[in-house]
């Protein structure tokens, strides 16, 4: 199977999305004649030419709006940001147009829409550039959130995204868009809300998502050399999530740990512990720990920045805390 | 040996009493029965008895202050006894010999352990008497004019005040396999409780079954898990089953007749009247008291008929058939294996009275696990019982009387009485009846044998 | 609506004010507007309409005139004031009222209420309620009306308070960077909620920020109807044939306050500015010219004047009578159910 990268497997997702279906147009800053800011959209212009691959100004609450306005009248638009960062600017359109428009319309209106680009943080880009995005998002009724972790699943979801005849927002990662995994060519579609078993264990349940797969997958790898077998949940979805993989796994290995690279307060993390224990609450044989950023803007020195970040030591402690093994 | 003071359930919905008064000082002598506070409870001010002989050693609650019930509130020793370590546990733990509310737990329903239900503190009572049986005589009776419900201990759940800190899985586990978490060492944090803990105290057996019971409870018991295991039948039982069946009717029943002699139980009664007639029992009481004892040591009777399968009950509920001017009805005497003859024959009058009387709720006449009938004082010399569906038998008592019986060759009377077991052969063998009734001649021919 | 049919016919003049039976549908249209929102006032003192209601009373020529120089299958969208661009449009009276009761037969099936009307069928794309957020909407709609190739123009109505937003500057430029099919249209009622244009606006001749994105732009006077259909059918024009845009501003006013909450007068405008503004009534512009121009009787305009009210009543009776809508719809269209 053709092994590529995270960044490629987008870029096919969006590619084969726009050959099968002309109403699907890619809007955004670069995205055109600089072939991509993280060269997602690489070739398109060349491909599929300036009405479908279009560069906007520097307009996040612009050109998200002229995506929900396309979007009413029955184009697929998928609408790039920069990254995550930038479109705070642009939520009044993601949430009080977008993911509103169907309901106020009394089912009138739907907004087939993709928003899409990388989230949280990368190295060293300080605190307005290093912000996870999820939580906010996933409060809102009306949109979707998905959150890839690996390339297989950045294309199966992003092109079930663009099919999706609601508002999706993608969340990527800059330190994702080099990771690479087994991609088959063959079509195939991921389907939202449902979440992945990346490793199997009686012993313990990891629930996590995006970036922090990885890491996951790696502290199951370390763990099982010490005889400690773990579940990793990749939810791949934030909203709708797969409360029902997550009751599974945690039913079955009586402790959960909650690895997300966002902050504590109010984080999607929350969420998961909630639904762990009205769910599992008689399988429980230890509190759900969360592992999470540290409850500051991102610093920029090195030290500090690693020190915020969850990561592998962070995630190996509480798996063997809610084991009672330290 | 020192009797421990309760803030016990003096109303059946009562959780805290407030202590008005103490009637007693520290340092004064105090009898069983004796009042020894004033309690207001939640519906009005009530008497807190003593339920043991000694002096009031201590008096751990104040006067205006309220406490939940299960709380320990004085401590009646000898004088010159050592009560510290009682006196120390006094924060952690209450214990049986309370009464709950007549209500019948509601804890027990709940699959996964009563983890998620606020816990009253009366049911916990129940749990938390860890002493096995052998300290049965440690607990207070429960006190016989509130028909009250048990504090048949939830599953495993922590007794009242955070106790003991467990986890929910390993409250269920515990629960599951009939662990008291008293007995468990916890390795958590605080001492929590935790999954591998009740893994450890099962392996070890540190806790059997029926250490979780409590010692006297004394009204409507549900059945839960740990009370009792089915078995599938086997080939064997299923022909029986329905061969017999086809024979003899819905029960295929045979009959075991076995008579006893009464003569050292009629010495014990004797000896006893002498110390005062609150201490009187009557022969019936010793028989109840002695099948009860003998069906806690042949669980292979002690059982239902489920049809598809067999349910050998841990624990003793015997039922006490009763005449009344519109029928038989059978009251339950609870956990009567674990009662004092005292408790059995206070209860067993009791349970007649209000039988008689119409004023007995259904929960106290379903739920018996064995029955006794006994129509002795009809002058009646042996008779065959019918079984009380799905019992696996029920035994049917004469009259005593004095005989003339042959020991060793000379002529002797005797006082006798003979006992007659209806048997369910779908679940009892003949053979297994017949041990059964020797178990019980054993104990009434050598009625120290009770205490052993 | 038959204003926009016929219009349709006299695209090529803008301005044909001896039409006698465009300026009676046209009369009809605004007065049926003015009728259906005075009925909408006694509606909200009732408690039937809750929420925000934001009256369109004094604006009516800038609705009518503005869609009858427009096709059926173009496009319109504007702020929360839209009552009166909504029946212009053609949306009917009982699907409004509907609406603003809240019930099952509402434009929006009662989940949306006066500030966000919505017909698919008119093209009619709501009812907005953040100032200045349906402003890149329309840029998108000009935007998919090019995609296609179409010829389809997409008008967007705004206040004036608009003008000064980040939306609105990042729509215009956008839409004079690509060359959209947009018009543009400023209803400059003077005052945002309370505080008049010469206080929030670096300019008061706000139809110059057209300048800024290299965009067409004029001026008219909303109150007369012609003199919209004229700058409307000049800005229509250039769309359809050229793909540019225009920024349109229409000077206007509103006879209420700025939403049924608000103060008619007082303290942001004297009640002598009002009153005097009142000379200026829009119908009262038309029907005074239709009636010198020997095209309307007295008899006539009563007649109508009464057909209306009968019309505004049914509607009324209607939303009463439209079933309250059941819990489950509390569920309904939050998402699609279909994907594509």
């Amino acid at each position: 199977m053709p092994v590529i990268t995270y960044r490629d497997a987008l870029g096919a997702a969006i590619r084969e999305e726009m050959q099968r279906d002309d109403r699907v147009f890619l809007m955004g800053e670069e995205v055109a004649v600089y072939q991509g800011a993280y060269k997602v959209s690489k070739g398109f212009l060349q491909e599929f030419g300036e009405m479908r691959v279009v560069d906007t100004p520097i307009t996040e609450l612009g050109f998200a709006g002229v995506g929900v306005g396309a979007a009413m009248v029955g184009l697929r638009p998928v609408i790039e940001f920069m990254t995550w960062n930038f479109a705070l600017l642009a939520l009044d359109q993601v949430v009080n147009a977008a993911a509103k428009m169907l309901y106020m319309s009394g089912g009138q209106f739907k907004i087939p829409i993709v928003f899409r680009g990388p989230n949280g943080a990368a190295l060293q880009l300080s605190a307005q550039h290093s912000q996870a995005w999820e939580s906010w998002l996933a409060h809102i009724p009306g949109l979707k959130v998905i959150a890839p972790g690996t390339p297989y699943d950045a294309k199966g979801l992003l092109k079930s995204a663009i099919r999706d005849d609601n508002p999706v927002c993608v969340l990527e990662g800059e330190m994702l868009y080099n990771t690479k995994g087994e991609v088959p060519d063959e079509e195939y579609l991921i389907p939202l809300g449902k979440a992945d078993l990346k490793r199997q264990g009686e012993h313990c349940s990891i629930i996590t998502h995006g970036k922090m797969v990885l890491v996951a997958m790696q502290a199951a790898d370390q763990l099982a050399k010490e005889g400690i077998n773990i579940d990793v949940v990749d939810l791949r979805t934030i909203r709708p999530m797969d409360v029902e993989a997550i009751g599974e796994s945690v039913k079955k290995t009586n402790r959960a740990v909650v690895l997300e690279e966002g902050w504590e307060i109010c984080g999607v993390g929350a969420q998961v512990v909630d639904f762990i224990q009205r769910d599992c609450f008689d399988y429980l044989d230890a509190p759900v720990i969360r592992v999470h950023q540290a409850d500051t803007p991102m610093p920029y020195a090195k030290g500090l920045e690693k020190a915020a970040k969850p990561d592998l030591p962070k995630a190996i402690a509480a798996v063997r805390k809610v084991m009672y093994l330290d | 040996m020192a009797t421990k003071v309760f803030m016990e359930a003096l109303s059946p919905t009562m959780e805290e009493g407030r202590l008005v008064k103490w009637l007693k000082n520290e340092g004064d002598a105090v009898k069983s029965g004796e009042t020894l506070a004033e309690v207001e409870t939640d519906k009005a001010i009530m008497e807190l008895v003593a339920r043991g002989d000694g002096i009031l050693r201590k008096r751990l609650i104040n006067e205006g202050d309220t406490a939940p019930v299960g709380t320990l509130a004085g401590v009646i020793a000898t004088a010159d006894e050592n009560i510290d370590a009682l006196v120390a546990g006094a924060a952690g733990a209450p214990a049986a010999g309370a009464s709950a509310p007549a209500q019948v737990v509601a804890t027990t329903q709940e699959s996964a352990g009563a983890s998620s239900v606020p816990r009253r503190p009366e049911e916990s009572q129940g749990e938390a008497s860890t002493p096995p049986q052998q300290k049965v005589a440690d607990v207070p009776p429960a006190p016989p004019s509130r028909a009250a419900a048990p504090a048949a201990p939830a599953a495993g759940a922590p007794a009242a005040q955070g106790d003991v800190r467990s986890s929910p899985l390993a409250r269920r586990l515990a629960s599951e396999r009939g662990l008291d978490l008293h007995s468990v060492q916890g390795s958590g944090p605080n001492g929590r409780i935790i999954k591998r803990d009740i893994e450890a105290a099962a392996a070890a057996g540190a806790a059997a079954p029926r250490a979780a019971v409590s010692a006297a409870p004394s009204g409507p018991v549900i059945p839960r898990e740990g009370d009792f295991h089915d078995e599938p039948l086997s080939q064997i039982r299923k022909t029986i089953a329905r061969r017999l069946g086809e024979s003899i009717g819905p029960i295929p029943t045979f009959y075991l007749t076995a008579e006893y002699d009464l003569t050292r139980v009629m010495e014990m009664r004797k000896a006893m009247a002498e110390l005062g007639d609150q201490f009187k029992v009557s022969v019936n009481d010793v028989l109840l008291k002695a099948t009860a004892v003998a069906l806690s040591q042949h669980p292979e009777v002690n059982a239902h008929w489920l049809g598809d399968r067999i349910r050998y009950h841990n624990r003793v509920h015997l039922g006490m058939a009763v005449a009344t001017d519109d029928g038989l009805i059978v009251p339950v005497i609870w956990d009567a294996d674990r009662k004092r003859m005292s408790d059995i024959s206070r209860e067993a009058k009791e349970l007649a009275k209000r039988a008689r009387e119409r004023k007995l709720r259904p929960e106290e006449f379903t739920g018996s696990t064995f029955s006794v009938s006994n129509l002795g004082m009809f002058g009646i010399d042996q008779f065959t019982a019918i079984i009380n569906p799905p019992e696996a038998g029920i035994l049917a008592i004469g009259t005593s009387e004095e005989k003339l019986v042959v020991v060793n060759g000379e002529p002797v009377v005797r006082n006798r009485v003979r006992v007659t077991m209806s048997c369910d052969h779908r679940i009892i063998d003949g053979a297994v009846g017949a041990k059964f009734l020797q178990t019980l001649r054993r104990l009434i021919e050598n009625p120290l044998m009770l205490v052993y | 609506m038959t204003a926009t049919r016929t219009a349709a016919k006299r695209k090529s003049d803008p301005a044909p004010q001896g039409d006698a039976a465009l300026n009676l549908e046209m009369l009809r249209s605004m007065l049926l507007q003015r009728r259906f929102e005075e009925r909408c006032a006694e509606a909200y003192a009732l408690g039937k309409i809750g929420g925000f209601c934001h009256l369109y009373i004094g604006q009516e020529a800038v609705s009518t005139g503005t869609m009858s120089m427009l096709r059926p299958d173009d496009y319109v969208i504007t702020t929360y004031r839209d009552h009166g661009p909504a029946l212009a449009r053609g949306m009917t009276p009982r699907s409004v009222m509907a609406e603003l009761f809240g019930r099952q037969d509402g434009c929006s099936r009662g989940k949306g209420g006066s500030m966000h009307l919505f017909d698919a069928n008119t093209n009619f794309l709501g009812g907005h309620g953040i100032v200045g957020g349906h402003v890149p909407l329309a840029a998108g709609v000009g935007f998919a009306i090019k995609y296609r190739g179409g010829d389809q123009v997409m008008v967007c109505f705004m206040g004036e308070s608009v003008v000064n937003t980040g939306a609105f500057h990042e729509a215009l430029n956008m839409a004079g960077l690509w060359k959209l099919p947009c018009v543009f249209i400023i209803e400059n009622n003077r005052y945002g909620m309370g505080t008049a244009l010469e206080r929030a606006s670096a300019i008061h001749d706000i139809y110059e920020r057209g300048a800024a994105y290299n965009m067409p732009r004029n001026q008219c006077d909303g109150q007369d109807v012609f003199a919209v259909r004229q700058a409307v059918g000049e800005a229509v024009e250039r769309a359809r044939k050229e793909q540019v845009p225009t920024l349109l501003e229409i000077r206007t006013y509103r006879f209420m306050g700025h939403s049924m909450s608000d103060a008619v007068s007082g303290t942001y405008r004297p009640k002598s500015e009002l009153e005097e503004q009142m000379k200026r009534d829009p119908i009262t512009l038309l029907r005074t010219h239709m009636q010198e121009a020997g095209q309307l009787t007295d008899e006539q305009l009563q007649k109508l004047d009464e057909e209306l009210k009968a019309v505004v009543q049914d509607a009324w009776d209607f939303a009463e009578a439209s079933p309250e809508l059941p819990v489950e719809a509390l569920y309904e269209d939050v998402y699609a159910d279909t994907t594509t």
